[in-house]
């Protein structure tokens, strides 16, 4: 009863609040990383620092009023962020932060498989918010991201057959324990897989230069245009958890997860004294301010591009990856 | 970009409304699309929603008082409104200007067209999504601001020029100001090039957008930058030079394609070109005074006349009717740049997709106040 009950009710308890926790970091951190890279601090002036920031963002939020158009289809608009939400917080349910079985709340053997179906559902989320504010720019808004969805699921999708292939499992815990049998982080073996994946991460997240569904110097905001208060709030969470599940997935494909570095090499043993959650976060970290970093700097993709970037640029290479890995695989291993 | 498919479904075309209140319109623009998916069949560019009926205000204000509300007009550039109108009037009264003013006058004009075009540079990029090229613009245009403020007070709306000179000469080691920013601002243009000019993404998304025909530019009577961007030679400074433009050296960059990028590629080039007019100026600057001798009270012999400069948006004309017996004009017309360019919008944008609609709003760099005055 404990062990299938109550421990796992527990872990998920700690694993969805420090989630949220970190959701309502990332704004603050995004506002100053961005606020270096543009020459100034970003913000200072709410508490030291401007770190309670952090909070005061979301009280804001929860005391606006909360808006619904009297044209809108009143169930799916209150359904829509929550499609949203959920996803994104249903993919840390397999994301191992650490080794032991503490790290994660379960490990099934299809974990990267649930992953991707997952975090495609969360697109409705979007889509739905579109139709359902019964509006002209989320309408259009919506279309960007029903084609975006399909221009870059597929190429990211493909492109995991190959570490699975390469790993041999689909399991995410398994994923890692073999790039420690490996001896060497996927991100070397696999390196085209690793810049798909995390280009693919970047359009499912609708971070720039693939934000186009938001795009707000277009279409205002684009599907949340309509939306205010808690609930727009909600979509914000969702893009932020969003994030954090790109930059774990891709932390534990390619970056070895809770793995020191060079794992097998014995002169940097040393390094496993410093518990792997921390690894974890550190890498984590890194890929979150790779995103914001990227967002800095690049200009925003035409959706017309960005589908011509998945088809024709991402996808054969995706799969030609999956037939190179393949052959490597069969005949020269 | 013409891509001719045949109908498989029966599509409805979507009637949008983008502005007046729209982030990227620049102001209270207002363009109605008809969008068959998001490419733009049709378009209709409403005008009007700033109009303060400014030319008819200045039939009831006294030649003096006209300078102010020249600054309402093009609100990032009010030097050059300034310039424009005070340099016709003169043309009406004969009014010899002196040199000193006329150098100093050129300068504070090519100060406003770098500040006018970080404007345009940080808000086009941004309507293309790049956020950090409009911090960089605006912390330069914000060099200029002080340089202004130093000059005259104010940093927006300057009221900076008189009929017959200017108000004030300039402070003591404003010219070697002038100059440090001019350094300053030499070594910040690389930092805007390496995030835009080659740019994959920056090329994908203005080059071969919104391409307009040498021809067809000056048909539409585009001036400025986007006649430039098509090949056109034309630059008021050059042609019919006024203030102190015949003595500097200084090039007019051209386009050949006539696209958003090379427009884009013009408007960069003129930063470089209105800093060397500017150190020139600043090293050659004579002693004298500042001001020309004109009556207290202003009262142009009866008679009309019109004067053109090349304000950062294009050719700014003033038609200027005097009746010889009141201190006002009779009447006062203006060409502004903004509102010619804008003419320009609507066969820019037909055929584009949505996303594009704002670049090419960005790239014709239209301000509201001076489209509707």
């Amino acid at each position: 009863m404990v062990d299938i009950v109550l421990i796992p009710l527990l872990k998920i308890a700690v694993v969805v609040n420090a989630v949220l926790v970190l959701v309502t970091i990332m704004p603050l951190l995004e506002r100053k990383v961005q606020g270096w890279v543009q020459s100034r601090l970003g913000p200072m002036r709410v508490g030291p620092w401007g770190l309670l920031q952090a909070i005061v963002d979301p009280i804001k939020l929860m005391l606006k009023e909360d808006i619904t158009p009297t044209k809108a289809d009143k169930w799916l608009f209150t359904l829509a962020p929550i499609m949203a939400v959920v996803p994104a917080l249903a993919v840390f349910s397999v994301i191992p932060f650490g080794g032991d079985g503490l790290f994660y709340i379960t490990d099934i053997n299809v974990g990267l498989l649930f992953i991707i179906s997952v975090t495609s559902i969360g697109v409705y989320g979007i889509i739905l918010a579109g139709w359902a504010s019964n509006s002209k720019y989320p309408l259009l808004a919506s279309l960007r991201a029903a084609a975006q969805l399909i221009s870059y699921e597929i190429a990211v999708t493909m492109t995991l057959v190959s570490v699975i292939l390469t790993a041999g499992t689909l399991s995410m815990v398994g994923i890692v324990e073999a790039q420690q049998e490996t001896g060497l982080w996927f991100g070397f073996v696999q390196p085209v897989a690793f810049v798909l994946v995390f280009i693919g991460g970047l359009a499912e997240t609708n971070r720039v230069p693939f934000d186009l569904p938001e795009a707000e110097q277009e279409l205002t905001g684009g599907f949340h245009t309509e939306y205010s208060g808690m609930r727009w709030a909600l979509f914000f969470l969702a893009e932020y958890a969003n994030m954090i599940v790109i930059a774990a997935v891709v932390t534990t494909l390619f970056w070895g997860g809770w793995l020191p570095p060079f794992p097998s090499v014995d002169a940097l043993a040393f390094l496993d004294l410093i518990p792997g959650w921390i690894w974890f976060l550190g890498k984590l970290g890194v890929f979150l301010y790779l995103s914001v970093w990227i967002r800095a700097t690049f200009p925003r993709y035409r959706y017309d591009q960005l589908m011509r970037l998945g088809w024709k640029v991402l996808i054969p290479i995706a799969i030609a990856n999956i037939v190179v890995t393949a052959v490597v695989k069969v005949w020269l291993l | 970009m013409a891509i001719e498919a045949a109908p498989m479904f029966d599509t409805d075309e979507l009637v949008i409304n983008m502005g007046p209140q729209h982030p990227s319109t620049h102001g209270v623009l207002r363009v109605i699309l008809r969008l068959d998916g998001e490419r733009v069949v049709d378009a209709d560019v409403v005008v009007g929603y700033i109009h303060r009926g400014i030319e008819k205000l200045t039939e009831n204000r006294d030649w003096t008082q006209i300078i102010l509300l020249t600054d309402r007009m093009d609100y990032v550039s009010a030097a050059t409104s300034n310039e424009g109108y005070c340099e016709t009037v003169e043309k009406l009264m004969g009014v010899e200007v002196p040199r000193r003013a006329r150098y100093i006058r050129t300068i504070l004009a090519e100060l406003q067209r770098v500040a006018s075009h970080c404007l345009w540079l940080g808000t086009h990029a941004m309507d293309i999504g790049a956020v950090t090229v409009f911090m960089y613009a605006l912390r330069e245009r914000e060099l200029v601001l002080d340089l202004f403020e130093e000059y005259c007070g104010a940093r927006l709306t300057y009221n900076c020029m008189r009929i017959g000179g200017l108000p004030l000469d300039i402070p003591t080691g404003w010219g070697r100001k002038v100059q440090a920013f001019c350094d300053v601002m030499e070594s910040k243009i690389p930092e805007y090039e390496e995030l835009l000019t080659n740019n994959r993404i920056w090329l994908q998304r203005t080059r071969g957008i919104g391409v307009i025909s040498g021809e067809a530019a000056t048909a539409l009577g585009l001036c400025g930058p986007p006649l430039r961007g098509s090949g056109v030679y034309r630059d008021v400074r050059k042609d019919e030079p006024y203030a102190a433009y015949d003595e500097f050296e200084f090039d007019v960059p051209l386009g050949t394609k006539g696209d958003t990028y090379d427009r884009y590629l013009v408007r960069l080039e003129e930063f470089r070109q209105s800093l060397r007019i500017i150190r020139q100026a600043v090293d050659g600057l004579p002693e004298g005074p500042v001001m020309a001798k004109v009556p207290r009270l202003i009262k142009p012999k009866a008679g009309e006349t019109y004067h053109a400069i090349e304000s950062p948006k294009g050719e700014l004309g003033y038609f200027i009717v005097s009746d010889g017996r009141s201190t006002n004009p009779y009447r006062l017309r203006v060409r502004p740049p903004s509102f010619c360019n804008l003419q320009g919008l609507k066969p820019l944008i037909i055929g584009h997709l949505v996303a594009d609609v704002v670049a090419l709003i960005g790239t014709i760099d239209i301000v509201l106040g001076e489209v509707d005055r």
